[in-house]
C-alpha cells in the first residue's frame, strides 16, 4: 500500500514554476531517491510534503489521508514525518541530548527520563553516545548530521525526508552519514531522499526519480534510470555528472 | 621533556630580542604621553582664574562628608527603583515583542495595540510620561491610587518597555528561518517553537544591548525626584540649598558612576562572551 501519494503537485515562487504537475508514489518500506540538477524542485517537493510550503495545486496523501487539505492540522501531520536538512539545523543553544528529546518531551509528552533513555540508546547505536552532553558547535559536520537524523528518528516517524543531507559535508565525513541511512533502510524505514550522491542512490534506493523543471521525467529501478536512461534529459544530466567525476 | 626542547635559531633569537626592545619602547612612549597630557590638564584647570572659587563651591571635602549620608540614603531609593523598574521593563518589553510576532487574524488587535505602544512610548519624552502619570493620575482622585513613587516607576517601565520591546523583536527576527523550519518539522507548535527554540536564542543574542538600556535606565531613575520622592539627586539638591554649595551634586554624581561600573562591567563581559560565541569559540 502506498504510504505517500502525491498527485499533480504544483508550486510557484513569484511566477517561477518549481513543481509542475508532479506525481510521486512511495510504498511502505520503500526508499526513493530524487535526483536532478539544482533548482529542479527536489527540496521544494520535500518541503511541500512536510507542509513547510503551501501547495498551489495537487494533493498529497499520507497513509490515505489528504494532508494537503487546509483543514488538516499541520503539526499533527509533521509528527509522523521526520525531516533532515542540508545544513543540519540543530538548535545551537541546546545540547545534543536536549536537541533529541525536545520533540518527544514537548510534542509527544513523554517523561524526561524515558525520552533521555531512548535518546541515549539511539546515540549509542550510531556511536555518538559520548557526545550526548556536548553542544552542536563542538561536533564535526558529519556528527551534527547524524545527531539531526537521530533527532528526527526520536519521533518514531512513519516517513523520513532527507534533503541533500551530505551536501554540506567534507568528503571524508560523507561516508558515516550514508552508512547510517543504509542502516535505516535495513530497519525498514520509508525514506524519500534528495541527493547528489549518484553512487549512493544506486546503492540504497529502490527507486530513482529524475526531476527536471519540476516534473518527474524518468523513474524506475536505479540500474535502469542511472544505467540505461530512456529520456534524453536524463542522459544529458548523467553525462554531466560523469564528466564531473561524481558517478 | 627532552623531546619538547627546542633550540631557537639565531634568526629567531634576533627576532625575539627586537620584539622585546619594541615592547619596552612602546611602554615608555605610552607612559610619557599620558604624563604629558595629565600635566597639561591639571595645569589648565588649576591655573584657571576662577579655580579657587570653583574648588570651594564644588569640591569642598567637609560639605561632601556632611552631605554623604543623605545622598546615600537617597541612592538606596534609586537602587530599589532601578531593580523593580528594570525587571518590569524587561518583562513588558518581552511580552510586547512576542505579541507583535503573533500571527493569525484573531490577533490583529493585539498586534496593532502592541505596535502602537512601541511607537507612542519611544516617541514620548520620559519627562512628559512622568508628569502625566504622577500629576495627572492622582488628579483623578480615584480610590486606591498608588503612591507617587509607584506611578513614577510605572512611567519608567512604560517608556523603557517600548525600547526593550524593539530590542527583543530584533533578536527574535535574527533567529534564522531554518531554525523555525527544523522546529516545526519536529511537530512543535508555533508557541512551543517560540518558547523552546526562538526566544532562548534571541535573548542570548540581544543580552548586550538589553543591559546597555538598563545602564541608561539607571540614570533616568533619578528623574522620579521631579515628582517628589527624595532620591540621590533630590537629596543633593536639598543639601545644596542648605549650604549654598554644589559639592553634594558632585557627591551624587560620583556615587552614580560607582553604581554604574558593575553593571557596565557585566554588560562588557556579556558582550565579549557573545562575540566569542559568534566566532565559533
Amino acid at each position: 500500500m502506498a504510504l505517500l501519494r502525491c498527485r499533480g503537485l504544483r508550486k510557484e515562487f513569484a511566477g517561477n514554476i518549481v513543481l509542475d504537475r508532479l506525481d510521486l508514489t512511495v510504498a511502505e518500506h520503500q526508499v526513493v531517491a530524487l535526483i536532478g540538477a539544482s533548482g529542479s524542485g527536489k527540496s521544494t517537493l520535500l518541503r511541500c510534503v512536510n507542509l513547510l510550503e503551501e501547495l498551489d495545486d495537487g494533493t498529497i496523501e499520507l497513509d490515505g489521508e489528504d494532508i494537503s487539505d487546509p483543514r488538516v492540522d499541520p503539526d499533527r501531520v509533521r509528527r509522523r514525518i521526520g525531516m533532515v536538512f542540508q545544513a543540519y539545523n540543530l538548535f545551537p543553544h541546546l545540547s545534543v541530548l536536549e536537541n533529541i528529546t525536545l520533540a518527544p518531551r514537548r510534542v509527544h509528552r513523554r517523561a524526561r527520563a524515558e525520552a533521555e533513555a531512548q535518546a541515549r540508546e539511539l546515540l549509542d547505536r550510531v556511536g555518538l553516545g559520548a557526545k550526548a552532553d556536548a553542544y552542536p558547535d563542538r561536533l564535526s559536520g558529519g556528527q551534527q548530521q547524524r545527531v539531526a537524523i537521530v533527532r528526527a528518528l526520536a519521533n518514531s516517524p512513519r516517513l523520513m525526508l532527507l534533503d541533500e543531507v551530505t551536501s554540506a559535508l567534507d568528503p571524508e565525513l560523507v561516508g558515516e552519514v550514508l552508512a547510517m541511512i543504509r542502516d535505516l533502510k535495513a530497519d525498514g524505514m520509508t525514506m524519500v531522499l534528495a541527493t547528489h550522491e549518484m553512487g549512493f542512490a544506486r546503492d540504497v534506493a529502490d527507486e530513482v526519480c529524475f526531476l527536471d523543471a519540476g516534473r518527474v521525467v524518468e523513474s524506475g529501478p536505479p540500474e535502469q534510470v542511472l544505467g540505461e536512461p530512456t529520456q534524453p534529459r536524463t542522459r544529458q544530466f548523467l553525462r554531466r555528472i560523469i564528466e564531473a567525476g561524481r558517478l | 621533556m627532552t623531546l619538547l626542547e627546542h633550540t631557537p635559531s639565531p634568526a629567531q633569537l634576533r627576532r625575539s630580542a627586537y620584539r622585546r626592545r619594541q615592547t619596552v619602547y612602546s611602554v615608555l612612549v605610552a607612559a610619557s604621553s599620558t604624563a604629558a597630557l595629565g600635566t597639561l590638564l591639571v595645569v589648565a584647570v588649576t591655573g584657571a582664574p576662577g579655580w579657587d572659587r570653583v574648588r570651594r563651591s564644588f569640591l569642598d571635602p567637609e560639605i561632601a562628608v556632611d552631605a554623604l549620608p543623605a545622598v546615600l540614603s537617597g541612592l538606596w531609593l534609586n537602587v530599589r527603583l532601578l531593580v523593580c523598574c528594570a525587571a518590569g521593563a524587561l518583562l513588558l518589553g518581552l511580552v510586547i515583542a512576542v505579541l507583535r510576532t503573533l500571527r493569525g487574524p484573531i490577533f490583529f488587535p493585539v498586534r496593532a495595540l502592541a505596535a502602537s505602544y512601541t511607537y507612542t512610548f519611544r516617541g514620548l519624552p520620559l519627562i512628559i510620561v512622568l508628569y502625566l502619570l504622577t500629576l495627572g493620575v492622582p488628579g483623578l482622585r480615584l480610590q486606591g491610587t498608588p503612591p507617587v513613587l509607584v506611578l513614577g516607576g510605572l512611567a519608567l517601565v512604560l517608556t523603557y518597555g517600548g525600547y526593550l520591546a524593539e530590542v527583543f523583536r530584533a533578536g527574535i527576527e535574527s533567529v534564522h528561518p531554518s531554525q523555525l523550519a527544523a522546529a516545526r518539522s519536529l511537530g512543535l507548535t508555533y508557541r512551543q517553537t517560540m518558547r523552546h527554540v526562538v526566544l532562548p536564542q534571541a535573548v542570548r543574542r540581544v543580552a548586550p544591548p538589553l543591559l546597555n538600556d538598563v545602564v541608561a535606565l539607571q540614570k533616568d531613575v533619578g528623574l522620579v525626584s521631579l515628582a517628589g520622592p527624595i532620591d540621590a539627586v533630590r537629596a543633593a539638591q536639598i543639601a545644596t540649598a542648605q549650604s549654598f554649595n554644589y559639592t553634594p551634586y558632585v557627591v551624587a554624581g560620583v556615587l552614580f558612576v560607582l553604581l554604574a561600573i558593575p553593571l557596565i562591567a557585566v554588560t562588557d563581559w556579556v558582550t565579549l562572551r557573545a562575540a566569542r560565541r559568534q566566532s565559533g569559540g
